[in-house]
């Protein structure tokens, strides 16, 4: 196992290597001055341009410039932001959880309502229930993302008030609560405090929903085919002529067997989870590293930009190798 | 040809595309008020007659609104997925064909490309070349390249392998003749399954990064846009801003996304059981 992971890292390296150098390339190399978007067109004198140019480094040789980069991403050292003066890698570390608490309940929100319709689905193949799964699924990823997030912020916040607009917790009793970890699902329950617990929760429902309904298609899918693929294998026929209720064969004797598939497009959809989180976080001004990203580009704030970018590459390239780990484990067929 | 029951998903996929975009393309006809000026109604007016999806707060009819907004998300979606189809599949033929150091550098590049968020992607490239059609149009293509490159350099794997491939070889045809001629052709459909869901996923990104405000300026109707300016009166109720612009992208993108799994299950009638 401990050889499987070193090799897998290795692979991770040049792969992490290649992102970077795409982000250099993006955020570099293509035409737009970062200091002239950074000054605005007003009243921007040549000095002042090179003033900028000086202070974010860009006056030095572009080999230079790489290096000293990877370097910085190497130690995690993204520089300070423009806009409010603190570390890059400070203000990610503070709005990360947030986004990974959004990341886990909408995961699980997918795989759950993915996994069940699929096994549904394909135990009832080819009947109505089947092909209504099936256009469903088609539907939810042709989905955009935000007019989801829009329309259950119009229906479940706006006008059944069921749920919160927004943010991501009851803001008057947040006022008295300091975070520990800032995944506030757990700080709230660290702190002893229910009513807290049950706000962060109650704030995470329509998120997350939002987010599960995106990426639950694929699950669906492939839990379906992967499904079908075991029912009509021999051992699931002899479970059944040994007289074990339907419902011990198709969870303990196929869906068990099914699993491999699904937990590689769990892992797979990952980029998805992350790209729907970026307008999932705005619509629900949910303050975490892809909305952080996208106020950076509004204010044109290059260097917070840039980190929030490297960041995300290395989180993704993390998910990943843990999907592979995991994958692993879950199969003792595959050798390491 | 194509049988009701058998491709149903193909046919009413095309039904719903061909509706959509001849909606797009006759907007001049159809659309009762100009979309990007004022009307004689109130502002935010709730649908009826004759404003049928309501006004926005400049008036302007939302009806017409939709129906030209689909101008833009149509022909960047088409415009970057033939750029990505071109360019994808050439690499994946030759990285295919050659193989060696430079297929293996090609893969991991576009692999390192596929697995990081396209629409993060796109973000940070319009957000360094500047809104507007043009920079949109290249960053939508430039995510989606990875996704024709592997099909094309897998089928090339799988066809190179083939004998007919061989005594084109041995009768002396050049790589550049063996590799246009014999493979390229056998790879295309399999290729060809993919531009259906690809411009499915790229009206989706364009409306997300014309939501984001990454698009055309105002007052251009663009459906992603349009929502965003909604947003701004979802607390009041206004409904009718954002559920119909919305619900064209979903027309449009479920549309291509049926003529993708009809063409597939065409192609693969194995796959039609399974998927």
């Amino acid at each position: 196992m401990a050889r499987y992971i070193l090799a897998r890292l290795a692979f991770t390296i040049p792969m992490l290597l290649i992102l970077l150098t795409l982000v250099f390339v993006i955020l570099r190399i293509l035409p737009g001055d970062p200091c002239l978007a950074l000054l605005g067109g007003r009243n921007v004198t040549p000095e002042g341009i090179a003033q900028c140019r000086e202070l974010l480094g860009l006056n030095r040789p572009i080999l230079v410039q790489y290096l000293d980069y990877l370097g910085d991403a190497a130690r995690l050292d993204f520089g300070t932001s423009v806009r409010t003066g603190l570390p890059v890698t400070q203000e990610l570390l503070l709005r990360f959880p947030a986004t990974v608490e959004l990341a886990v309940f909408g995961m699980l929100g997918a795989t759950l309502l993915g996994m069940l319709s699929g096994v549904y689905a394909s135990v009832r193949r080819d009947q109505r229930a089947d092909h209504v799964i099936r256009v469903l699924n088609i539907a939810s990823f042709a989905m955009p993302v935000f007019w989801i997030g829009l329309m259950f912020l119009m229906l479940f916040a706006v006008r059944w008030r069921l749920f919160p607009a927004g943010g991501r917790l009851d803001p008057v009793a947040a006022a008295f609560f300091t975070p520990v970890t800032n995944l506030y699902t757990i700080d709230t329950l660290l702190r002893g405090n229910l009513y807290l617990f049950l706000s962060s929760l109650h704030h995470l429902v329509l998120p997350s929903l939002t987010l599960a309904i995106v990426v639950s298609g694929f699950i669906g899918r492939m839990t379906r085919s992967s499904m079908l693929e075991v029912l009509d294998r021999e051992y699931v026929t002899v479970a059944r002529a040994k007289g074990l209720h339907e419902r011990t064969v198709i969870i303990r004797h196929a869906l068990a067997n099914a699993l491999i598939p699904i937990v590689t497009v769990v892992g797979l959809q990952f980029a998805l989870l992350m790209a729907g989180a970026i307008l999932t976080e705005t619509v629900y001004s949910w303050p975490g590293i892809a909305r952080y990203l996208l106020e950076s580009i509004s204010s044109r704030d290059f260097t917070a930009i840039q980190g929030a970018v490297i960041f995300i590459a290395f989180f993704i390239s993390a998910v990943n190798l843990l999907v592979d780990v995991l994958y692993a484990r879950l199969d003792p067929r595959i050798r390491f | 040809m194509l049988r009701l029951r058998r491709d149903y998903l193909l046919i009413s996929g095309i039904l719903i595309v061909g509706l959509v975009v001849s909606a797009t393309l006759l907007a001049p006809l159809l659309a009762p008020f100009d979309p990007t000026a004022p009307t004689s109604g109130e502002r935010l007016l709730p649908p009826g007659s004759p404003f049928y999806m309501g006004t926005d707060q400049l008036q302007r009819d939302v009806f017409s609104r939709v129906i030209y907004g689909g101008r833009v998300p149509i022909l960047v979606a088409l415009i970057s997925c033939a750029l990505s189809l071109v360019v994808g599949t050439l690499l994946g033929w030759i990285a295919g064909y050659t193989g060696g150091r430079l297929d293996r550098a090609l893969s991991l590049i576009m692999d390192a490309i596929y697995s990081f968020p396209a629409l993060i992607l796109a973000i940070a490239i319009v957000a360094m070349l500047g809104p507007g059609l043009a920079n949109m149009t290249a960053a939508i293509a430039f995510v989606y390249i990875p996704t024709y490159f592997r099909v094309a350099r897998g089928q090339v794997l799988a066809v190179r392998a083939q004998e007919f491939v061989e005594a084109a070889r041995a009768l002396g045809a050049s790589s550049v003749r063996t590799l246009l001629r014999h493979i390229a052709p056998n790879t295309l459909p399999a290729v060809m399954t993919v531009p259906s869901f690809n411009i499915a996923d790229a009206i989706l990104t364009e409306a997300a990064l014309s939501f984001l405000g990454f698009g055309l300026p105002p007052p251009t109707p663009d459906w992603g846009f349009d929502i965003q300016n909604g947003q701004k009166f979802l607390q009041s109720g206004f409904w009718w801003l954002i559920t119909f612009p919305g619900l064209m992208i979903i027309l449009l993108s479920v549309g291509f996304g049926m003529i993708g799994e009809g063409v597939n299950d065409r192609l693969n009638p194995r796959r039609r059981r399974l998927a």
